[in-house]
């Protein structure tokens, strides 16, 4: 039985992060458990650049950034053990790993930080009828194999899926030499950022189809070929929009999913909308001492938001440690209309500090009004010029705005056009 | 190479078939098309141990069913192959229904299919709470079960290849010449030679007869396309619904399987191409459509892949398990459509009596019954595990996230008797890549993994053998 | 002649049109909201240029490639061409974050600098 303060699930930018600033807040005894053989999480495939532009005010690649944070966990000698996953969190925070080196781990932590990250979605998941040919899979597994293993996994492409990791993936194949064929988007709109769909697509000459999606997948060894259609507002394929677009690879991107397993196990709550954990504004979950971040909380658009939302995690972690947690008293956060959630989901109104709500918006708006009330009563109204589900807004509740709360109270945010 | 035994065919009859002529002092072959064990109708079905009292008393059906599902608890045993006797309900909605469950336990009594019982209307919604209210009374099976079709065909070849049968992979059988003593089996520009050929071909059974001058089959590929649910819908029954049967077979089941997930079909619908096995969007509807009339709650929200597999079935209706009339060391094992799952132990011991008694061979001393129960890390204890990882270290490494699957287990796989050879074969064998991502993380690592052990290039490796290649070249 | 143009210097994307004259020369820019957006515009029209990100194949190292990024945005017209120089290029192990792995590659006076570390076998 090993024994740390704070043991940190992940070793991705969440993980890193949070361990960082735990170190900071004067946490000596932290270890990272990492399943992948290296620190980094998935930043270490995402070799395209546009990270860090928030956080460090650089254009950086993923494992750029990542290495930012990895020469910090090594220079404050962080423990972190590589190719370990752990299998089990129990109530009492007890970790149990695995690895080669030193077979199963059970250690016992005094405060835990849930930073597994996501996966994507995989094809059962959108039960596409057709063949079980290769040639088949996500955006994500195709990006390791090209960017990592020096593989091309195809030469003609058809992407199911705008997110960024589709759009990312339609650029690079496509400067490897392959032919991407087309992106389709079941929603009218697409997930991805702007700027990527200029930069991956539109320079490269490759349609983006909206309100389409893939009904067939043929070919008996190897996919030879896709049948797409439009889809009317009901996402149902409207027959006679049918089209066959010949391709030896089919990509989805078509949503990442946190990885909550472990986090269930505990029997941690979640929000059934960002299926990650409800937890208070320092990533604090229903299990005291148990925290979560990152992608593995909710699915973010940019790591620099990762980084920040975990450093908050690290600290409230070491004060958990440190016993400067206080009794709480909470108010819960709700989104209303367009807001689809926000994190965190409840706060603790004797936090001495402003408390960042974040949210996601369902549709997209031009120059809307984003309106927080406590209790229904308005609080806060802001101009926003652009709102969209791909990016995520916060609004800050000062202080002494908190202050005038009252334990069992109801923050609503709504957007109004 | 000269055997006295060829099997024609990898499925669940071939490895069974081979299984059983491997107690005797017989050089046998079992001879594969494809880069795999179970590649047809065996990795494709419902996985019900059937009790028996769908086939008509005194054919072949009725007879092997019955047989096989008495063996099978055994068998599994010795495989490792986990079985569970869950038993069946064959549940009625009208009083024309009821009179088929009496007809029905009449010819299972017939058929000597033990512990059938009539369950009624209070009965049946006590042990089966999520059925349709309107369901009035049910056939209960007792000795009906689940096993997976795949894992119990590749539990059986590796018993045989431990016994000393040779397996060949992708050798499609495209010619078979005879001397008047013994045969050559063509496969391009390879060739064995045999005493005796077994043709266990499924829906290619017809064609293989063909080759060796036998022209009386003419097998007709029946689809079936299924649904696999979520682990967290597992256990919405308890036991194997049925619906009455139909001209075209036992018509939509709901069940659990072993694994815990809940499996939803088979539609059933002729075709022309023997290799297709896509599914189609409406088919996947209706199937959903006739399951709700058993158990209205269940939905495609927990759907986690669809899949279509293809029986073999003749005009007859029944198995024909005979000397072929053109040449008598050509044994046709043809029509093995359902129960021939359940069938398989027994048809296994059909077709060796058939050959041995005639061949007069002789019991091997050292045959061993027992398959190794393959390595399940996520099935042991803490101390288990660590145990486990000081002896081999390689258990210490997890591969498949969702389903915890370690780097042993898929060496195993790939070590084992008839071992994988790709992507799906791992898979199959380990269930790495069968959970929640369905590969995403762990794909690329058996790819890997595969190549070390084989000592190709990963983008040598494929997803099931033949041009299902899944990279291309380098990217620079 | 107008060429229309979506901004992405912030997540708005205005859609921006650039009316040029026949020597190639901004004669006015609208659609913009802000001045960052008619900038961009401007050389989106007259020079575009992008950053390339990559892999380089390395001889001798744990990986097959390691990767990397130009040191600053390359013409855009020239993308595919350092793409193939880039392809063509070998190095060996082990490579540092930060090595540069080839010197102004097609004569654009721009690098292409390793962004990750592959140890040696």
């Amino acid at each position: 039985m090993l024994n740390y303060d704070l043991v940190v699930v992940g070793g991705g930018p969440a993980g890193m992060a949070a361990a960082i600033k735990a170190r900071e807040c004067g946490i000596d005894s932290i270890l990272i458990l990492e399943r992948a053989e290296t620190l980094g999480g998935i930043l270490e495939q995402c070799i395209h650049t546009g990270f860090g532009l928030q956080y460090f005010g650089e254009q950086l690649s993923g494992p750029e950034y990542a290495d930012r944070f990895i020469e910090q966990v090594k220079e404050m000698n962080i423990e972190y053990k590589t190719d370990t996953m752990v299998l089990d969190v129990t109530e009492d925070k007890t970790v149990y790993a695995v690895n080669k080196k030193d077979g199963l781990l059970e250690i016992k932590a005094k405060a835990v930080i849930l930073a597994m990250g996501c996966r994507e979605r995989p094809r059962g998941a959108l039960n596409i009828p057709g063949t079980r040919a290769s040639g088949i899979m996500t955006a994500g597994t195709a990006q390791k194999y090209v960017n990592i293993d020096g593989y091309m996994p195809g030469k003609k492409v058809v992407i199911l899926g705008s997110g960024d990791i589709g759009l990312i993936m339609a650029r690079r194949m496509t400067l490897e030499g392959a032919k991407v064929e087309c992106v389709c988007e079941l929603m009218p709109y697409s997930s991805g950022l702007t700027r990527n769909i200029v930069q991956c697509l539109e320079d490269f000459d490759i349609p983006l189809y909206l309100s389409t999606t893939v009904i067939d997948i043929q070919g008996k060894d190897r996919v030879t070929g896709v049948t797409i259609a439009s889809v009317d507002e009901n996402r149902q394929p409207i027959p006679g929009t049918e089209r066959n677009i010949e391709c030896d690879t089919l990509l989805l991107s078509v949503g990442l999913i946190p990885e909550n397993e472990l986090t269930k196990n505990v029997g941690i709550g979640l929000d059934r909308v960002t299926n990650g954990a409800v937890v208070d504004e320092y990533r604090e979950t229903d299990h005291e001492g148990i925290f979560a971040c990152g992608n593995v909380l909710h699915v973010h658009d940019l790591v620099d938001f990762v980084t920040q939302e975990s450093q908050i995690a690290g600290e409230g972690a070491a004060r958990y440690i440190q016993g400067k947690k206080g009794k709480p008293a909470y108010i819960s956060t709700k989104g209303v209309g367009a807001v689809r959630y926000i994190v965190p989901q409840k706060v603790n109104i004797n936090n001495e500090g402003d408390v960042k709500l974040f949210f996601r918006v369902g549709s997209t708006f031009k120059n809307a009004t984003v309106k927080v009330s406590y209790n229904g009563t308005e609080l806060i109204s802001r101009k926003r010029p652009r709102l969209a589900p791909g990016e995520m807004e916060n609004v800050t509740i000062k202080n002494d705005m908190l202050k005038t709360f009252a334990e069992g109270g109801v923050i609503e945010i709504t957007v109004e056009a | 190479m000269n055997y006295d035994v060829a099997i024609i065919g990898a499925g669940v009859s071939g490895a069974f078939i081979a299984r059983e002529l491997s107690r005797y002092k017989l050089k046998i072959a079992l001879l594969e098309k494809c880069n795999d064990l179970a590649m047809g109708t065996s990795k494709a079905n419902s996985g019900i141990v059937h009790s028996g009292f769908d086939a008509i008393p005194g054919t072949l059906k009725a007879k092997l069913n019955v047989k096989g599902t008495s063996l099978m608890p055994e068998v599994c045993k010795e495989l490792n192959v986990p079985f569970k006797p869950i038993g069946s309900l064959l549940v009625a909605f009208c009083d024309e229904e009821l009179k088929t469950l009496d007809m029905l336990k009449a010819r299972g009594e017939a058929n000597g299919v033990p512990g059938l019982e009539i369950y009624d209307t209070a009965k049946l919604h006590e042990v089966e709470p999520a059925l349709n209210e309107d369901a009035v009374a049910a056939l209960w099976a007792p000795t009906a079960g689940i096993v997976c079709p795949y894992e119990l065909t590749i539990g059986a070849a590796e018993n045989a290849v431990s016994n000393g049968v040779e397996f060949i992979r992708n050798f499609a059988v495209d010619a078979i010449d005879y001397d008047g003593n013994e045969f050559t089996v063509k496969s391009g520009e390879n060739c064995i030679k045999a005493t005796y050929v077994v043709n266990a071909a499924g829906v290619f059974c017809d064609e293989i007869a063909a080759m060796a001058g036998d022209n009386s089959l003419h097998t007709i590929a029946r689809k079936g396309e299924y649904m696999l649910c979520d682990k967290s819908v597992g256990n919405t029954v308890n036991h194997t619904i049925f619906q009455c049967p139909n001209k075209m077979g036992k018509g939509v089941l709901v069940t659990q399987t072993v694994d815990g997930n809940l499996l939803i079909g088979p539609s059933a619908i002729d075709i022309e191409d023997k290799e297709n096995t896509d599914t189609t969007a409406s088919t996947l509807a209706s199937i959903l459509e006739t399951a709700k009339k058993s158990v209205p709650s269940l939905t495609t929200r927990e759907v986690i892949t669809s899949f279509a597999g293809l029986r073999a079935h003749l005009e007859c209706d029944d198995f024909i398990i005979e000397k072929s009339k053109a040449n008598d060391k050509f044994i046709n094992v043809a029509g093995i459509e359902s129960p021939g799952l359940s069938s398989a132990p027994a048809v296994g011991q059909y077709v060796a009596d058939m050959i041995v008694s005639e061949y007069g061979a002789e019991k091997k001393s050292d045959f061993n019954p027992e398959r190794k129960a393959p390595v399940r890390f996520r099935h042991l204890s803490n101390e288990e595990r660590k145990a486990l990882v000081e002896k081999n270290p390689a258990y210490g490494r997890i591969i498949c996230r969702c389903e915890t699957i370690t780097e042993g287990e898929i060496l195993d796989a790939i070590r084992a008797p008839a071992g994988a050879r790709d992507v799906d074969g791992v898979k199959r064998r380990t269930r790495a890549g069968m959970g929640r991502c369905q590969g995403g993380f762990c794909g690329s690592k058996v790819v890997e993994l595969l190549a070390k052990e084989l000592g190709v290039e990963i983008n040598e490796i494929t997803k099931f053998g033949g041009e299902s290649k899944i990279l291309y070249e380098r990217t620079k | 002649m107008t060429r229309n143009i979506t901004c992405v210097t912030c997540p708005m994307g205005c859609s921006i049109t650039v009316e040029i004259n026949d020597a190639g020369e901004v004669i006015s820019v609208s659609g913009n909201t802000c001045k960052r957006g008619e900038t961009y515009a401007k050389n989106e029209v007259t020079h575009p240029a992008r950053s390339l990100a990559t892999t380089v194949r390395v001889n001798g190292g744990i990986y097959n490639v390691v990767p990397c990024k130009s040191s600053e945005d390359l013409p855009k017209e020239k993308i595919f061409e350092c793409m193939k120089a880039v392809n063509e290029a070998r190095v060996n192990a082990p490579v540092k974050l930060g090595d540069v792995l080839l010197e102004n590659i097609c004569g654009t006076g721009i690098d292409i600098v390793a962004t990750n570390h592959c140890p040696a076998k």
